[in-house]
């Protein structure tokens, strides 16, 4: 093996040395290869001393030296994820290279790790780009698919600089029918997208490749032009080339031509519905006639999105989608079949319904995949009129499906039934049964939800609040469920409803029992802090309902039980040191001792009024009713006049800072809920939210939340003076009251406060419809198609939009394009279909809303 | 468009790996492990297609073969066919194939640069630009012979020509 000339130069002894030892006994990237396979345990120490190695070959004055070191980069930057960002200079220097090898070598690690986030150096690369693409027609010498090489990085690697200096290079390339002109179309797709401004050099040699002579270049122009038009980019401005590909949908013998063609169509149509007329007939004939499956598929997705108008196609469509769902032997045809079948809601849904029980058995298919679609499909098949018979099924299925499949079954059931303030559910009463039947499945961790559901019901449906109480009862009185950390906040929303509305409760003393189980214990703070609390009001409940004697639920033996019952098992956690539930239980116990003399008073009533008179007070208390708050009622509240927000409240610090410390090291998850709904002070804290008040944002921020906790469905919202009273400032002339009238069954009314939650949906939506427009890419392609003079275009453009002024009609532009033909030059005759093609798509005006003329000729 | 195309080992490590939107090592190296755990948990004879709208974005998907010791796995969105991604992987797979007389893992390992000129001469950017393996296999062999003559001239360590040569 000869060793490669080292150069002497300025390199000092030692490294010219080092750097023939390195070329003489270099490893290869098979030797690499081999070491790592021969001892794959010991993979990263081989990997670290061959990387050192390589950062040492790699600055070798010798090329060949280098290029096996940058060879071994790539390979372990690519394979084993090392970045190989420190070689980048030397990348560039091999980019030149006169060996087509270690070209090739440099382009592709080049095109692997190149990134304009990541490597600075990549402006460097221009000059060699330009070489090497604009090689074919300087040099015949050189090797005939080097401008390949520069063009994948380019596609890969560019920026917009790149992209912009280097697009006149590409013109040639587009415009020359080669091998290379399908890869150019390619590239040129990319270098688009990222640099709109090179739109007036590129597009129209884009363009005139769709009616190239060789396929492979129309296939790729096509698939250029669906990638352009894919979403997010708005397709409207590739509306005056429908003629253009609807001459490549009946022409092409290719099916990845004419799947790519009809992607554009299916983005067209909605724009322009008159189009649909004209694609439906081939695309009917692809239906029948092809043999290709792929192509058949791409049919019926471009019938079900945009042509379901056009019943004869959809016709086809539905029995091909029915085809393919009964194709037993392939599930990849199942797939693709629940999928199209999903695309047909909401518009055909008895087609869907035809398919029901193909879709519900696909629910068990062993392929994950397929699961996934028929969930889907079965979402979208849930109306009103039949979610309860959906919804048992999926909630059945989820109790037979694996933890992750399950989830993803009560995942999609909770969002769409609670969707639009649970717009599907007519029978509440069923459903907070099916919410506590999913709580019970096993795997079940949709927890959070549930519960925040439960209480969302209670508070906005009225009539559903017994059965609610129903459910909840079955759920607390469960002591299998206390061990099951997933349905805490479950367990949590359940025992808030029951003290809720308590009045709804068959047996107080049971509840009672219920939420003082032993097993209690093992729920957290948070949790235990609400079951406390719903036993003081349950205890209230029940001391005022025997005092007033309505009802025989509660006797004397019953209250006594009830009373001893809490004093005992609640007694020994007033030394709790959790301050949630201590608090609590000193509430409880003060109440417990409280009424405990009633007993004793029962014969005679009148004798200590004070008594009588504080339960009934409590009562009332408890028993104001609740509703949902508005996610505004915080700023429909006004400051009270004598509270000043700018008051310095640093002196608070001084008697917190002591025992939250304490608190917060013993119990950093400690949630402060709004405890006392008639606290004035809480309610003159309460706006300061408002106020940037520093000292109270540190102190919420030490403490997670403060005051309003943000799912407040265990809390009380304090229903003082100075809040908006939710139920009955709620106008019952409500808008939405009207949508449900025609449901026969009578539905309970739900109560609704912000919906305002649609309004920012769609005020979003159309912020994206506008970004769209303002497409940098969009607008400088309608301004080249629409011949609009724009400022910034080149020379080359200004001239094409003047010679479409002139060949307005249409004879002229045919005789200027057959007198250019006749001579027979190249690039006469590019010119010449430019000019045709922008005849047959004139634009008398700039605005968009005229764009619809501007196919008027190939519509008619 | 193609977003990307990886060869897994069924042991889970990566033998090509190609992404036509940039990556940095360490999101490929997340994208491996997730492709993998993804399809090593897939039964045999299922459907070819798997959801990846968390790791490529949304309306993304995979495609893959099962072949022996790997997995040919395309990445695609919205704007390619399913059936047609599942052909190209079949033409791919095909000029393999073509290319090793009877593709194994070890021709995979030890042809990192030839199975980067395969693939560049299918794909462009996540443009499909040749559908036709032996076409393909034309494109590639020519390179080939190119480089070859060229190294001649010159002193190439005999791992590498042999390598080019194949």
């Amino acid at each position: 093996m000869a060793s490669p000339p080292p150069l002497p130069s300025s390199t000092s002894v030692l490294s010219s040395a080092s750097s023939l030892a390195d070329s003489l006994f270099q490893r290869s990237l098979d030797d690499l290869i081999k070491s790592l396979r021969s001892d794959p345990s010991s993979e990263p120490s081989i990997i670290s001393r061959s990387l050192s190695e390589i950062r040492r070959e790699i600055r070798s004055a010798d090329p060949l030296t280098k290029s096996i070191a940058l060879q071994k980069l790539t390979y372990l930057s690519s394979l084993h994820f090392h970045s190989m960002s420190f070689a980048a200079f030397h990348t560039l220097e091999l980019l030149p290279s006169p060996s087509p090898q270690t070209k090739r070598l440099a382009y592709l690690a080049a095109s692997l790790s190149f990134h304009p986030s990541t490597t600075d150096l990549l402006p460097l690369a221009t000059h060699q780009l330009h070489k090497d693409l604009t090689s074919l027609s300087t040099s015949s010498s050189s090797f005939p698919f080097l401008p390949s090489l520069p063009l994948h990085l380019l596609s890969l690697a560019s920026s917009p600089d790149l992209s912009s200096h280097l697009a006149p290079d590409l013109v040639p390339l587009l415009s020359r029918p080669s091998p290379l002109q399908p890869k150019a179309v390619a590239a040129t797709y990319r270098v688009l997208s990222l640099c709109p401004s090179t739109v007036p050099v590129l597009f129209k040699p884009l363009v005139d490749c769709l009616s190239s002579d060789n396929p492979l270049t129309v296939s790729a122009a096509v698939g250029a032009f669906c990638e352009l038009s894919a979403p997010p980019n708005d397709p409207a401005p590739y509306l005056p080339l429908a003629p253009e590909i609807y001459r490549v949908l009946v022409n092409s013998r290719s099916n990845w031509t004419l799947i790519k063609a009809l992607k554009i169509f299916s983005r067209l149509v909605p724009l322009e519905p008159r189009l649909g007329t004209r694609i439906v007939e081939p695309i009917c004939k692809f239906l029948r006639e092809s043999q290709a499956k792929s192509l058949v598929l791409e049919c019926i997705k471009t019938v079900v999105s945009c042509l379901s108008t056009h019943t004869e196609a959809m016709r086809l469509a539905i029995d091909k989608i029915k085809e393919l769902l009964s194709s037993d032997d392939d599930p990849n045809l199942r797939y693709l079949g629940l999928q199209t079948l999903g695309m047909l809601a909401p518009g055909h849904l008895w087609a869907l319904e035809e398919s029901r029980e193909v879709v519900a058995q696909s629910l068990t298919d062993p392929d994950r995949s397929i699961c996934h679609e028929a969930l889907r499909v079965m979402m979208a098949m849930t109306l009103q009129a039949n979610s309860i018979e959906s919804c048992t099924l999926l909630v059945r299925q989820a109790a037979k499906s694996d933890p992750e499949f399950a989830n993803e079954i009560l995942d999609s059931v909770l969002t769409s039934c609670s969707k639009d303030f649970y717009e599907l559910v007519v029978d509440f009463d069923w459903y907070v049964s099916l919410l506590s039947e999913m709580a019970r499945i096993v795997h079940c961790t949709k927890g959070d939800e549930i519960s925040r559901q439960l209480v969302d019901i209670g508070l906005r449906v009225r009539d559903v609040r017994p059965e609610l109480v129903r459910v909840a009862r079955e759920l607390l009185i469960d002591p299998s469920l206390l061990g099951n950390h997933f349905l805490y906040n479950v367990l949590s929303a359940a025992a808030w409803i029951s003290g809720e509305y308590v009045e709804f409760s068959k047996d107080p003393m049971e509840l009672v029992e219920a939420l003082l189980q032993p097993r209690t214990s093992l729920l957290p703070t948070s949790a235990r802090a609400v079951y406390i609390q719903s036993v003081l009001k349950v205890l209230t409940f029940s001391c005022n309902s025997y005092i007033n004697e309505s009802g025989s639920l509660v006797n004397d033996s019953v209250i006594a039980r009830m009373l001893s019952l809490i004093e005992m098992t609640v007694g020994p956690l007033t030394e709790s040191e959790e301050a949630e539930v201590e608090d609590r239980v000193r509430n409880l116990l003060g109440v417990v001792r409280l009424v405990a003399n009633i007993k004793d008073l029962s014969g005679d009533k009148g004798k200590d009024g004070m008594i009588y008179e504080v339960v009934r007070v409590m009562d009332d208390l408890f028993s104001d009713e609740m509703g949902p708050v508005s996610a505004n009622a915080q700023k429909k509240a006004s400051v009270p006049e004598d509270l000043d927000l700018k008051e310095n409240l640093a002196d608070l610090s001084e008697f917190i800072s002591g025992d939250d410390a304490a608190m917060s090291r013993s119990n950093p998850s400690i949630l402060f809920y709004p405890q006392s709904r008639n606290s004035s002070e809480e309610v003159e804290v309460g706006p300061t939210r408002v106020a940037e008040s520093t000292s109270l944002e540190e102190h919420r921020k030490r403490h997670g939340l403060y005051y309003l906790s943000a799912d407040k469905e265990t809390t009380e919202p304090e229903l003082t003076e100075d809040y908006p009273r939710v139920n009955e400032t709620l106008p019952p002339s409500n808008g939405d009251t009207a949508r449900r009238v025609k449901v026969t069954k009578p539905r309970p009314t739900v109560v609704k406060l912000d919906e305002g939650e649609d309004l920012t949906a769609s005020s979003s939506r159309s912020t994206k419809v506008e970004a769209a427009k303002d497409d940098p890419l969009s607008g400088a392609i309608k301004d080249v198609l629409l011949g609009r003079e724009g400022k910034g275009a080149s020379s080359d453009f200004d001239a094409s939009s003047s010679s479409q002024g002139k060949g307005k009609d249409k004879v002229k532009g045919k005789e200027i394009k057959s007198k250019k033909s006749e001579e027979g030059e190249s690039k006469d005759r590019h010119k010449g279909r430019r000019k045709h093609k922008h005849r047959k798509e004139p634009a008398p005006s700039v605005s968009v809303a005229q764009e619809t003329p501007v196919i008027q000729d190939f519509l008619l | 468009m193609i977003r990307a195309v990886m060869v897994i080992s069924t042991q889970g490590k990566p033998r090509l790996l190609k992404f036509y939107e940039f990556q940095p090592p360490e999101k490929q190296q997340e994208i491996v492990r997730y492709v993998y755990g993804a399809l090593s948990g897939r039964p045999d004879h299922v459907s070819n297609f798997v959801d990846a709208d968390s790791v490529f974005g949304q309306g993304t998907r995979l495609v893959y073969k099962h072949m022996a010791t790997l997995y040919i796995v395309f990445a695609f969105d919205s704007s390619e066919n399913e059936l047609a991604m599942l052909d190209l992987i079949q033409v791919f797979v095909q000029t393999l194939d073509k290319c090793f007389k009877n593709v194994c893992e070890l021709d995979i390992i030890f042809n990192f640069n030839k199975l980067h000129t395969i693939l560049d001469e299918m794909i462009l950017g996540g443009q499909v630009i040749e559908t036709n393996s032996d076409q393909i296999l034309n494109h590639v062999d020519d390179v080939a012979r190119i480089e070859k003559s060229s190294s001649t001239t010159s002193l190439v360590p005999k791992s590498i020509s042999a390598r080019f040569g194949r």
